[in-house]
């Protein structure tokens, strides 16, 4: 007969079950750890995506419009990092690994520093605050984004009087990101000084009150609520003050249709759509497009005697 | 097996299934957060896609010997007009609410739509026309010069694609270069036809009953 008498004692019981569940980690962490293969070690991206952001304050920069939802500004990216199809960064940027992160802020300034995540997140009080997004396809969302002013971290490298603009580059890696297409890579974007230092330019870490998940730019990105979406980089990794306009991607990729200063403007026309309009997403019909999205009154004052036609 | 009739109910079933899917997706909710760019994007993709299948019908019959494939040429035909008039309504219904104004500036502003539009425009004599009926008023001959406008048709598709993109081009290219092959193809064997020697098969005429399912 086949009948088998039960163990003694159950396997389980002699290997506390944490460890038994994880010989999976065990079998792989040993020969990667001969591998130098150190990554294989450490947790995921995912495990600092979606967790929630403590101490987080209510800011004035906010505007009274109803808020997407999380689903929709995670499902809905332009990050051509992972793909460049809106639905396709959501599931490509999954596994992206965004620990450790270091941001390095150099260039024309007195103390240039290498900034952890950590560092990052505790240089000043975090604060919540809805902004409107206008993408320069001609659709828009509003979003609860969580951080503060870039200008609080730029003021620890104390810049030079000769800084005169910001340049900003991306994360890339091509093997974390193998359908990344249209654009050259790393990304990179860029600022002038005084638009850099404004208040409404927002180094961003969370959304809806969490750490950013990776295919809204995690761990960290700039937020620039009156500029097309494009000029808001993603997954910072670098922040060089320097003493001319810098090269920025959609720039390069094609001048005539983006270019450095990419303000929202409803009567400067892309050249091949009106920017009269948006769609904001959950409405059905369009919705006439505000002078700098609807934040005119707070940095109009930057282009004064500026002609936005020809700075566009 | 290409001569039966049930043939001819696969293919016009198996056409409906893009429609199915994106109600099905409708019907779950599931168009992405921005449906109506959604809707756009997928009946154009369906659209060129059916052009690309009416042109390949031809060299297809010659290259694998299967002159019965003629039988589900009309229909194809008919699918990418049925595709196209369903992009076209979402563009003048959900994009732009029948605000007439707008879309004439659009059609003489935005080069892209200029193309769409024209894309458009040159499927609906043919869509008239594909009837025995017509054949047979129009006669072989003028008929099949019309209905050549499909070949300016799938360019002027592919030009709307392509202009529309912000950077990607992969996918309008690759469209772009199905269209060149199956145009190519018939220019080669044009000039092959006019070549004493390397002459292949004339190109079939068509007449009213070749569209007729045999019994």
């Amino acid at each position: 007969m086949l009948i088998k008498k039960p163990a003694d004692i159950l396997y389980s019981e002699i290997t506390p079950k944490h460890i038994y569940m994880n010989r999976r980690n065990f079998l792989a962490g040993v020969p990667a750890a001969f591998l130098g293969a150190r990554e294989l070690l450490s947790p995921s991206g995912q495990a600092l995506a979606g967790t929630k952001l403590p101490n987080v304050q209510k800011s004035k920069y906010t505007v009274d419009e109803k808020q997407n939802s999380y689903q929709e500004v995670s499902t809905y990216n332009n990050y051509y990092e992972f793909g460049t199809d809106k639905s396709e960064p959501s599931g490509y940027a999954k596994n992206f690994k965004t620990e450790p992160w270091t941001v390095s802020v150099e260039g024309l300034c007195n103390k240039p520093s290498k900034f952890t995540m950590e560092e990052i997140l505790a240089l000043a009080p975090l604060e919540e605050r809805v902004y409107r997004h206008r993408c320069v396809e001609a659709w828009s969302i509003v979003v609860p984004w969580v951080g503060y002013s870039l200008s609080a971290l730029l003021n620890k490298v104390e810049p030079a009087s000769r800084a005169t603009y910001v340049a900003f580059e991306s994360f890339f890696d091509r093997r974390q990101m193998p359908h990344a297409a249209g654009l050259q890579f790393p990304y990179v974007e860029g600022l002038r000084m005084d638009e850099a230092m404004h208040p409404l330019a927002l180094l961003c870490t969370g959304m809806f009150g969490e750490a950013l998940p990776p295919q809204d730019g995690a761990p960290v990105r700039m937020i620039l609520p009156w500029k097309y979406g494009f000029k808001s980089i993603k997954s910072i990794v670098k922040i060089r003050l320097v003493g001319g306009q810098p090269p920025t991607s959609w720039n390069l990729s094609n001048a005539p249709e983006y270019g450095f200063y990419s303000n929202v403007n409803p009567r400067v026309d892309h050249p091949r759509w009106s920017q009269a309009s948006e769609r904001r997403l959950g409405e059905l019909r369009k919705r006439a497009t505000l002078m700098f999205n609807g934040y005119g009154d707070q940095v109009a004052s930057l282009y004064n005697g500026m002609d936005l036609k020809k700075n566009y | 097996m290409w001569k039966q009739r049930w043939t001819k109910v696969l293919v016009f079933v198996a056409s409906l299934g893009p429609i199915f899917w994106l109600c099905w997706r409708a019907w779950h909710q599931n168009l992405t957060p921005n449906p109506i760019e959604y809707i756009t994007r997928y009946t154009g993709d369906w659209t060129i896609r059916f052009i690309v299948f009416t042109l390949a019908v031809t060299p297809l019959r010659k290259v694998l010997g299967l002159p019965d494939l003629i039988r589900f040429r009309r229909m194809i035909g008919l699918y990418a007009f049925f595709y196209g008039t369903l992009h076209f309504i979402t563009y003048i219904w959900l994009d732009k609410f029948f605000d007439l104004p707008d879309m004439l500036k659009d059609v003489a502003k935005r080069p892209f739509i200029t193309a769409g539009f024209t894309a458009f425009l040159l499927m609906v004599p043919l869509a008239v026309t594909s009837t025995t009926g017509w054949i047979r008023r129009m006669g072989g001959k003028r008929w099949q010069l019309l209905h050549r406008l499909v070949y300016l048709s799938g360019i002027a598709g592919v030009v709307h694609y392509y202009w529309l993109v912000k950077s990607d081009i992969r996918l309008p290219a690759m469209y772009g270069a199905m269209v060149g092959v199956l145009l190519l193809y018939r220019a080669v064997a044009r000039a092959m036809k006019r070549k004493p020697g390397l002459a292949v098969q004339r190109p079939v005429t068509i007449s009213p009953g070749a569209l007729r399912d045999n019994p």
